[in-house]
């Protein structure tokens, strides 16, 4: 029997093995990676700095020991070039099933100046290990995009004693996820630890040495240069596969060509696009029995997601897409509720003490994907 | 506070859990030891299980 082969050794590909090895011990399973295989967490990447994680830290189980526990075959440094036929460097590869768990890429402004290529983005732990060899002398870190991950770096950073600057187009931080007044919440905790903001506006040009050009008139000097404006699924190589953001599959995550399935980062579930832990968990767990002979279609119960900025603890849970309705705004000072009545209760935002509500108000938030 | 309440960590999301404060909101009360966290308990943020946690060297 040809193997079951998933390409991509990132959380969503590696929690794809685990949970199949959960309920197959034994037929074969090939994972196809461009790095080298390492498992790391992911969500750590934005908070390691200021504990001073090295990159080796960080990886919590080495390939080795992932082809011993999944009782896989992992194949590193491997470039895909083709996915029907699956191809690696000229040669082709057989599988019974083929899982594309493919991640995302940062996204990146195309800016001017001679300093714009040197402009860092982390999303993997090679990027992780250029952006800490790019600190190690630096000073002034200025910070593109002032969401969750712009945000999450800023405190992280701070804390570590940079001179952090957030840039975003907004006029808040989290923009459309959160009400202004949470927005402004975490923003003043931010300010408090000595983050500079400048909002509503952006970059337009990066000179070497660097010297940022905003669309404000302002001019920022910056070591280290960092965006984090967004990611976008990786569909690249996916050419005869139907594409729309991501990848998209139905409800059993499989594309339209037969055998094929994608999850995580890269795969459009019924629309949605949800470049976060718990929709990929949920979409692993289903997908492995569905690999294990016993299709299952994967739900998505509502998923608060954690801001990982101690200076303002922060859980919000945003309302879907197209959802009208209002946000009510309940507490005083750093300890909000925001609520979102649609006009049941359709999405939240909570800051400080009030983030012990998560739970509870979980329960009452509808699901995404019933 | 007794200090040798240990921290672990999930390796998945980082989420982590400390035996001193417990997690009264999820009904585990301040104190309560990792051993006796129930197993079928999840990782608030990422739903692994307890085996997807380590122990942090304080």
């Amino acid at each position: 029997m040809h193997p079951i082969t998933i390409i991509g050794t990132g959380l969503a590909g590696y929690t794809v093995a685990r949970e199949f090895r959960k309920l197959d011990k034994d037929s074969p399973l090939r994972l196809i990676t461009a790095d080298d295989g390492h498992f790391y967490s992911k969500p750590m990447l934005s908070n390691a700095f200021s504990q001073n994680k090295t990159p080796e830290n960080l990886v919590a189980i080495p390939v080795t020991k992932m082809r011993e526990q999944l009782n896989a075959e992992i194949l590193t440094n491997a470039q895909v070039t083709q996915f029907t036929p699956l191809t690696i460097q000229d040669k082709q590869l057989e599988y019974s099933k083929l899982v594309l768990a493919l991640g995302a890429d940062p996204i990146h402004l195309s800016l001017a100046g001679d300093g714009a290529a040197d402009v860092l983005s982390v999303n993997d732990l090679n990027d992780y290990a250029k952006f800490r060899n790019a600190l190690a002398n630096a000073k002034k870190v200025v910070i593109m995009g002032a969401g969750l991950i712009g945000c999450e770096f800023a405190n992280d950073l701070q804390q570590a004693g940079f001179e952090v600057t957030i840039i975003d187009l907004a006029p808040h931080p989290l923009g459309r996820l959160v009400p202004k007044i949470i927005g402004q919440t975490l923003q003043q905790a931010l300010q408090d630890l000595g983050i500079t903001f400048h909002f509503d506006t952006t970059v337009t040009n990066i000179a070497k040495g660097y010297k940022l050009t905003l669309s404000d008139g302002n001019i920022l000097e910056a070591d280290v240069v960092l965006s984090a404006i967004g990611l976008f699924p990786r569909t690249k190589l996916a050419t005869n596969i139907m594409i729309n953001r991501g990848i998209v599959v139905n409800r059993y995550l499989q594309t339209n060509v037969e055998n094929i399935y994608s999850l995580g980062d890269c795969a459009e579930v019924e629309g949605l696009v949800l470049p976060f832990v718990m929709p990929l968990m949920n979409a692993a767990k289903a997908l492995a029995k569905t690999l294990a002979g016993e299709p299952t279609q994967v739900n998505y119960p509502a998923m608060p997601v954690v801001v990982k900025t101690p200076a303002c603890p922060l859980v919000i849970s945003p309302p879907a897409l197209g959802v009208k309705g209002e946000w009510q705004i309940e507490g005083e000072g750093r300890n909000l509720k925001a609520l979102f009545l649609s006009p049941k209760l359709a999405g939240f935002a909570l800051t400080g003490t009030c983030v012990a509500e998560k739970m509870a108000l979980a329960k009452d938030l509808p699901a995404l994907l019933v | 506070m007794s200090d040798d309440f240990k921290v672990y960590k999930c390796v998945i999301c980082g989420f982590e859990y400390n035996e001193a404060a417990g997690i009264p909101t999820e009904g585990i009360p301040a104190g309560t030891r990792w051993d006796d966290v129930p197993d079928e308990w999840l990782c608030p943020e990422c739903q692994v299980g307890k085996s997807d946690f380590e122990m942090l060297l304080q």
